[in-house]
């Protein structure tokens, strides 16, 4: 995948796959449905952008369709361990919601053989770009570093239900950690864009590693990082902290993703002060669109417990629903 | 170009369906149903089943585990909501049956037998890890007990679907035959395991998993060579399929048709291009009916 394919070459492969393809019945946008991101995009300058590279949608196919051809604009190393890759994808871009996800082929030659579920890390539908942040730790992730520009990026998605957003909200409170600091980006500018505050704490090993703090700021939130190497993130430090923004600020909601014991920290601070909350969960997948049945945890519902699917009925769920392990 | 085979009890429109598992109304969104050769759904039991503990798939070289544990909602949901959804598709609607002991499978075989439904895949090949792994396709005289009931049960075309896990294969699908299988389905995953070595425990939640995807493609094209010159009955080839070459090697080996499955997850569109590549295939080698292949590699 990263030896240098022409745009043609994209072009081509994006025509055949439409061509073979045909479009039964398209899933109805996700939830949290946040309309256009021009404003956010506008703010950021993004160097390294060849003209004129293209997404299947855009090729005279359907632009319902999930099986996309995406154009790499850049991929780079941004930190240690993190990487950032911004793809050209109208038709995805645009129909892509915040907390949504796309299944990506990581190697086209069997290795790994499972495609790997990201989180839009940003998404601009005014330039028709989705960027994705993440860590090289295995055999996927290590190859999808070794994209260039003009690669192509064989995506499936967007994917799954997203964060739902209520107008009438006048804060939120973003804890993230881990892969849940790229998750909760496009949480931050879809709130941005209602007028509802955004305060963010960002979780990591150390400062460097905190990559989103720039794109939550430029989105208009407050931030605040914590890390293991100051002894900030602890969950003790952490229950202090939290608790004193939602003593202190008109916080409606909370949001989190990326980390087990933040999770279960937020969900008892929520249910305690009678606070909706949303989780992007993750899991290992097999098909991406919930027809496997591989990616199943239990939920805790006024029914009962649940058996649900991480990639289709989520990955976003509500806070008070989700069962620890 | 005939792409028809004929494939117990149906004739399809080309050799290429779903393997039973990795195939749902959702795959409508990706891919169009109406060229497939047949749908094939996932299991479908008596009673609503919450599957087993995750994680419930990882990965491994050129392939992956699963224990999902047939997850789902049951028959009378699945008659209501999921055979109607199908009635919208002209490609022939294969239930995967599957249940506890003979009896149960007779009575489901028999709910399932509704308007839309053009045939019945008996799965009697799940590992069934409640019992180490064991599973009835294991032993020729459960096989045969379970598919005769079945066998009354429904007037519907029955495919047997056996499993690798056995030293027995070819007696296990003479014993299908035997009582009254229309066409089998050669194979499932294979029992297997893999070991977390930083955390030292299993990968898969249920320790043991089913091994798919191409690692396996070598094995089963074995048993189908193995099993077709055992019975007379048509034989489904399931194990590893990505391509058409992968497709060809199973008709060669002497199945008349091919079942897709982990390769579904890795390119949702893979069926499609399966399709037009044995029909490329084809062409290449002047050949005008692909059912003329079945077999072709079998030394005589």
């Amino acid at each position: 995948m990263s030896t240098a394919r022409s745009m043609d070459d994209v072009r081509n492969a994006a025509m055949r796959e439409l061509s073979a393809r045909a479009v039964n019945g398209s899933e109805p946008s996700a939830t949290g449905g946040t309309g256009e991101e021009a404003s956010v995009s506008d703010r950021l300058a993004v160097s390294g952008a060849p003209g004129g590279p293209m997404a299947a949608g855009e090729s005279g196919g359907s632009s319902e369709s999930l099986a996309q051809i995406g154009g790499v604009l850049f991929n780079r190393q941004v930190s240690t361990r993190y990487w950032h890759l911004a793809v050209s994808a109208p038709a995805a871009a645009a129909a892509c919601a915040p907390g949504q996800f796309f299944y990506l082929r990581c190697g086209d030659d069997g290795e790994p053989l499972l495609r790997r579920p990201m989180s839009v890390y940003q998404m601009h539908r005014g330039r028709g770009e989705l960027h994705f942040l993440y860590a090289v730790k295995g055999a996927g992730t290590t190859r999808l570093a070794q994209l260039r520009t003009g690669d192509s990026l064989d995506m499936v998605g967007p994917l799954g239900h997203g964060f739902t957003l209520d107008p009438d909200w006048r804060g939120v409170l973003l804890v993230a950690r881990g892969v849940g600091l790229a998750t909760l980006g496009p949480v931050a500018a879809a709130a941005n864009r209602m007028g509802i505050r955004v305060t963010a704490v960002l979780s990591a090993q150390t400062a460097r590693d905190v990559l989103s703090e720039s794109y939550m700021r430029s989105c208009g939130a407050r931030t605040l990082v914590v890390t293991d190497d100051t002894g900030t993130s602890g969950v003790p430090a952490m229950r202090e902290l939290v608790a004193g923004i939602l003593a202190s600020e008109p916080i409606d909601a909370l949001f989190t993703c990326g980390s087990q014991r933040l999770t279960a920290l937020l969900q008892e601070m929520a249910a305690e002060r009678g606070l909706p909350g949303q989780a992007a969960l993750e899991e290992p997948m097999g098909c991406g669109l919930g027809v496997c049945y591989c990616c199943v945890r239990p939920f805790a519902r006024e029914e009962g417990i649940e058996h649900l699917r991480v990639c289709r009925d989520g990955p976003v769920f509500p806070l008070a629903e989700v069962i620890m392990r | 170009m005939d792409m028809r085979v004929a494939v117990g009890g149906l004739m399809l429109q080309n050799p290429v369906m779903p393997a039973s598992g990795t195939f749902g109304e959702e795959m409508a969104q990706v891919i169009d149903l109406n060229a497939l050769g047949a749908l094939v759904t996932k299991s479908v039991t008596p009673l609503p089943r919450t599957g087993n503990r995750s994680p419930r798939v990882a990965e491994t070289m050129a392939g992956m585990l699963n224990s999902v544990g047939i997850q789902g909602k049951g028959i009378n949901a699945f008659v209501r909501d999921t055979v109607p959804f199908y009635r919208g598709f002209q490609s022939p609607l294969v239930v995967s049956v599957s249940a506890d002991t003979a009896d149960e499978f007779a009575d489901l075989a028999s709910s399932a037998t509704v308007p839309g439904v053009a045939a019945l895949e008996v799965n009697i090949s799940c590992p069934n890890l409640e019992d180490d792994g064991r599973s009835y396709a294991m032993d020729p005289l459960q096989t045969r007990r379970v598919l005769e009931k079945v066998r009354s049960a429904t007037h519907l075309p029955l495919w047997a679907k056996l499993t690798p896990n056995t030293g027995a294969l070819t007696e296990v699908a003479q014993a299908a035959e035997a009582a009254g299988a229309d066409a089998l389905v050669v194979a499932n995953t294979i029992l297997a395991m893999a070991i977390d070595v930083e955390t030292r425990k299993p990968k898969i939640g249920n320790v043991m998993g089913g091994l798919s995807g191409p690692a396996i493609k070598p094995i089963i094209v074995r048993m189908v060579y193995q099993t077709a010159r055992a019975v007379r009955i048509p034989i489904i080839g399931c194990g590893g399929v990505a391509s058409g070459n992968d497709a060809l090697e199973y008709l060669l080996a002497g199945a008349s048709a091919v079942q897709v499955g982990t390769y579904n997850f890795v390119q949702p569109t893979a069926m499609s291009t399966i399709i037009a590549e044995i029909e490329a295939y084809a062409v290449r080698h002047g050949v005008s009916r692909i059912a003329d292949l079945i077999g072709a590699a079998q030394q005589r």
